[in-house]
């Protein structure tokens, strides 16, 4: 049972409050308070991050675009720097549940949470984005990609360990970014599919791309396969539909009743990557 | 059961409360507040009978921690208007026939306000955005629209906008 509701206004103060009683960290609490309520989560105390100030911002710094952990989806969804530098990431944040949960639920803690198709996630993993760890050994490091470990299961263990914020590059020019996503209804619905795409070109050619997919298995997929294949090649639909090939060649989702057929999914899937090549493309050449 | 005290304002008035730790903002406002306008209804965050507007933002008061609320500024649909002064929305979903039932209204209107406070001019987009969470059983979501505009022009209106 819950016997202690603590707010620190620092880090050091977040983790000191961690280290007494059975605790755990609380950000928007959109998914947290819910498996509190369903006994999925036994704690004692909650440690609120949302007083400390340095972990309310979004930032750029040396070309690297930092998000504190209490920032909200609704906060990176509407904020021009993320809509003009990472639009993946500002459109993933956007699809998120309905208002009401992106007003209070946190970016970071959909990293966290480690959904197999978390919105937020999946974008970030495409931009190649590394979470900042703060326990009592001090900071650490660890890409989101390898945050994971399994359905709802992340290596961050929000009874010692604090993330502060997660960081990655801004697009540039000559960059472009999408995402797509199918979803039974236009918001409060969990995503069937949802596809995250970064590229680079060097002129008419793929530089590189990254791309992630899920849910088509219990974390978000990297595309690696594909993103081989894709290197070096020309802009032109034949490279686009063969990519979307590759990716499909990759994916095993399964079947969902909540999410449709693997079979419909897997067909499906390549419609979306193409979409998203297109959009990505179109962006970079800009 | 451990308590301890929430204060807020609340409806423009600064209010203190004890409350347990693992209450929820909306158990606050209906148990220890005794404001039953704020409806519960999936308690899950995903139908938004219980919408509150915290900070000027709208929440689902059901999924959020009643400390959380902590000092902060709380309107609930207790709080916008009077009998005998409706607020401009109150007075359209009523012209409108926007309600039915009645159970989604107080959150649909409470998304409504958090919109208009900021936009007073909005599109029909993004009024649809705005109640994209507040689920309604009875009807179709046209009148609530039609409602929301209405109130937009008025308070444009009486803004002199």
């Amino acid at each position: 049972m819950l016997k202690d509701y603590v707010q620190p206004k620092t880090v050091d103060g977040v983790l000191a409050s961690l280290r007494q009683g059975n605790a755990r960290i609380i950000a928007g609490g959109t998914d947290l308070m819910l498996d509190m309520k369903a006994g999925k989560t036994e704690v004692e105390k909650l440690v609120d991050i949302n007083c400390v100030d340095s972990l309310k911002k979004i930032e750029i710094v040396d070309g690297s675009i930092i998000i504190g952990a209490a920032v909200t989806h609704q906060e990176v969804a509407t904020s021009k720097l993320i809509q003009e530098k990472a639009p993946v990431l500002a459109k993933a944040c956007r699809t998120v549940g309905s208002l009401q949960i992106r007003n209070t639920g946190t970016m970071v803690g959909n990293v966290i949470n480690a959904q197999p198709a978390a919105d937020a996630a999946v974008a970030l993993i495409a931009l190649g984005a590394v979470a900042e760890i703060f326990d009592e050994n001090g900071i650490s490091y660890l890409p989101v990609e390898e945050l994971y470990l399994g359905v709802g299961q992340s290596k961050i263990d929000s009874s010692k360990q604090l993330v502060t914020s997660i960081k990655f590059p801004s697009l540039q020019s000559g960059q472009g970014s999408a995402f797509v996503r199918l979803a039974q209804r236009g918001a409060l619905a969990l995503p069937m599919l949802n596809v995250s795409v970064v590229v680079t070109l060097s002129g008419d050619k793929v530089d590189w791309l990254r791309l992630v997919m899920a849910p088509v298995a219990p974390k978000p997929v990297r595309a690696t396969e594909a993103e081989k294949m894709i290197q070096g090649k020309q802009v032109n639909e034949e490279t686009i539909i063969a990519t979307a090939n590759a990716v499909a060649s990759q994916a095993n989702p399964r079947d969902s009743a909540l999410r449709g057929s693997g079979e419909y999914r897997k067909s499906v899937l390549q419609t979306l990557v193409k979409r998203g090549l297109i959009e990505a493309f179109a962006e970079a050449q800009k | 059961m451990a308590k301890t005290v929430l204060k807020m304002i609340l409806n423009g008035k600064p209010v203190e409360r004890l409350v347990s730790f693992d209450d929820t903002l909306l158990d606050a406002l209906r148990e220890d507040l005794g404001l039953t306008g704020t409806k519960k209804g999936c308690g899950k965050g995903e139908c938004g009978a219980c919408t509150i507007i915290m900070n000027g933002k709208a929440v689902n008061s059901c999924i959020v921690p009643a400390l959380q609320a902590m000092d902060a500024a709380v309107e609930t649909i207790e709080g916008i208007g009077t009998v005998e002064k409706l607020h401009p929305l109150q007075e359209t979903f009523v012209d409108y026939g926007a309600i039915q039932c009645g159970f989604c209204t107080p959150g649909m209107i409470m998304s409504a306000k958090a919109l208009l406070d900021k936009n007073v001019v909005p599109s029909r987009e993004e009024i649809k955005e705005a109640i994209a969470g507040n689920v309604c059983r009875c009807t179709g979501y046209l009148k609530i629209e039609e409602a929301i505009m209405a109130a937009a022009e008025m308070m444009q209106s009486q803004q002199g906008k």
